[in-house]
């Protein structure tokens, strides 16, 4: 393997591992902070493929606006659809068994699978990316690279730090970390705690929904999209330990890595390899890399 | 009016309380014989499932395991009575089912001693995820047909010398082995919920520490119920992939396991007949749902108003239909006079 199908491997693993990350942080602060296991979290990121698809032709059209307003519009609807979630089908989850969640949010994966064949259909679409991001750069001669992949992976980074940020330096991040160890005693303190998990319920929502939009240019818009990311963003909360948002990043990018490189090298069991790395960290590991308390 | 008193023998009122499963068993065996070919078939497919669930309920109910990978077990035993069948000859049940279990019951004692490292929302989470990773093998690799899936040429009978006892090519045998595989796996679950095995998973259920404390080592007990789990799954599995003939990827996607923990909870966990009756009840759902006559063509996007029916179930009715007799009769008891 020469060096630069090299370095493009190792763009495409860092891109895909931080396209996870997005996904996959929401699900860990939801399980860490909420304690509900959310199996509908891969079918928010599919909805904001779909939707994608749906708002940059109609931002275009009316707003005269493209993907980014379609993203804008798509961002602030994410944020609304998850506060109703939260309000009709969650809220009284928390003090349910695991097994009630399960199957709750397994109905709504149902539910919001089939709205989506009612309302969009069975097809495969494309979307296409902003005319100024659509080129390649050139790399190493005769390599190219995609100058949206490129981008992806500003935006996940932005993302990331901006999440960071919230969490380790605001109020309400602050109020999230007390509320993650101790539910009561943070309500004692006079925080409106349901108030708190319905604000991470739908901030969850919308990074997934969020991953789902930057991530339609780069690969096609297809039904059960959301359950491949769904299991993967499994394996990165069971890798990373639950709850932490550092270890979901450096989790996402392990998986990355191995998927990507997987693919490069023993392409007929690169699905398996990941939940291999999995059940070696399990070994090693169970409470995963990054679990504190 | 009240009815005068009887008294009936203990022995005898102990025998009493079994009749609603003795009448259970009496339709099931005579249904054949009145039901059409359709329905016939709808109730093999139900005590399939009723297979299936009882032995997710060891897991869950017995043990306060929530597996959501289960399907793994199912669809390792479908597929290996696929693949240990010959292609030319009808096999021979005795030497298929007892490798076709042990193929099971191995690999739910590997991916158990893996998953039991952890517990509670994680575990949820690794079951399902090495149940993906088993749907890869069979989906990804040229292992087993790809995507495609295998046919099975020949159904398993069992002959000795030149005498065909039982022939499970044929609707009826294969109707009653699948009712004698429900009721022998619905007995051995209540003889392991009676004896010290099944006391010490419930007790593991309702506290481990304490479990632990009190000098049990939890673990091989926990390893023991889900290599035995995914064994009685690998039944379901095996029944099922004779029925059908056929075996593809999908019987182990994680729609299975969803499809299956449904099951549980719509009959209702902590019973041995909660799986039974959720499974009767699960089947007549996704065939209302799924018919035109009932939906039109709104019946091709079943699954909608089945996902509707579960967060309804979860919201309104947690403990299941076994549960609901004594919810009405909460319902329908006289409010006691004041003053």
């Amino acid at each position: 393997m020469d060096l630069a199908v090299f370095l493009v491997q190792c763009l495409n693993a860092i891109q895909y591992g931080l396209l996870l990350f997005l996904v996959a942080s929401g699900l860990t602060l939801i399980f860490g902070i909420l304690g509900i296991i959310n199996l509908a979290h891969g079918s928010f990121y599919m909805i904001g493929a779909y939707l994608a698809y749906a708002l940059a032709p109609w931002a275009a059209a009316n707003v005269g606006g493209g993907f980014f307003v379609a993203l804008g519009i798509g961002i602030v609807l994410s944020i609304a659809f998850g506060y109703v979630l939260e309000w009709a089908f969650v809220s009284y989850l928390y003090e349910r068994e695991h097994l009630q969640q399960v199957l709750m949010t397994y109905g709504l994966i149902l539910v919001l699978e089939e709205l989506r064949s009612i309302l969009a259909g069975d097809d495969v679409h494309g979307v296409a990316p902003p005319a100024w991001l659509a080129g390649t750069v050139p790399l190493g001669g005769v390599m190219t690279y995609a100058v949206y992949r490129l981008f992806m992976s500003g935006v996940c980074m932005a993302v990331a730090l901006a999440l960071y940020l919230v969490i380790t330096r605001t109020r309400v991040g602050m109020a999230i970390r007390a509320g993650a160890s101790n539910r009561e005693m943070v309500q004692a303190l006079g925080i409106d705690i349901r108030l708190l998990y319905r604000i991470v319920f739908a901030g969850g929502v919308a990074l997934a929904v969020f991953a789902g939009m930057i991530a339609a240019p780069a690969s096609s818009v297809y039904p059960g999209m959301g359950n491949q990311v769904l299991i993967l963003s499994f394996v990165v909360v069971v890798i990373g330990g639950i709850g932490s948002v550092r270890g979901a990043l450096t989790a996402s990018l392990l998986v990355g890595f191995v998927d990507t490189f997987g693919k490069v090298f023993m392409p007929q069991i690169a699905g398996l390899l990941v939940y291999v790395l999995m059940a070696a960290i399990l070994l090693w590991r169970p409470e995963g890399l990054f679990r504190t308390a | 009016m009240k009815l005068p008193r009887i008294a009936i023998p203990p022995a005898i009122g102990r025998l009493l309380k079994f009749w609603p499963l003795a009448a259970a068993l009496v339709v099931l065996a005579l249904f054949p014989h009145i039901g059409g070919g359709f329905y016939v078939d709808l109730v093999l497919t139900t005590m399939i499932l009723a297979i299936f669930a009882l032995s997710l309920e060891l897991l869950v109910g017995g043990t306060g395991l929530v597996s959501f990978g289960h399907a793994a077990f199912f669809g390792i035993a479908a597929y290996a009575t696929v693949l240990l069948s010959a292609k030319t000859d009808a096999p021979s049940l005795a030497w298929l089912l007892p490798p076709v279990l042990a193929i099971a019951a191995i690999a739910a004692c590997v991916i158990g001693a893996l998953c039991l490292r952890t517990r509670g929302i994680y575990f949820i989470m690794v079951t399902l995820a090495f149940a993906q990773m088993t749907y890869f093998v069979f989906h990804d690799t040229s292992l087993a047909g790809g995507s495609d899936g295998l046919y099975l040429y020949a159904k398993p009978r069992l002959a000795i010398g030149d005498v065909t006892l039982l022939d499970l090519g044929r609707p009826m045998t294969l109707y009653y082995a699948t009712l004698g595989c429900l009721v022998v796996v619905y007995a051995l679950l209540a003889l392991i919920g009676r004896a010290r095995f099944g006391q010490a998973l419930a007790g593991i259920k309702s506290n481990e520490q304490r479990m632990r404390a009190s000098g049990f080592s939890t673990y091989p007990y926990k390893l023991a119920a889900f290599t035995l789990a995914g064994a009685l799954a690998g039944v379901a599995g095996f029944l099922h992939a004779v029925k059908d003939g056929f075996v593809n990827p999908e019987i182990l996607a994680w729609h299975q396991s969803g499809a299956v923990l449904l099951t549980l909870i719509l009959g209702g966990i902590g019973t041995l007949r909660g799986p039974v009756l959720g499974a009767f009840v699960f089947v007549l759902l996704k065939e209302v749902f799924q018919s035109e006559a009932v939906f039109g063509a709104f019946a091709r996007h079943w699954q909608l108003p089945l996902g509707l029916a579960i967060i309804a179930c979860v919201a309104l009715m947690p403990n299941g239909v076994v549960a609901l007799p004594a919810r009405f009769r909460r319902l329908r008891m006289p409010i006691p006079h004041a003053g």
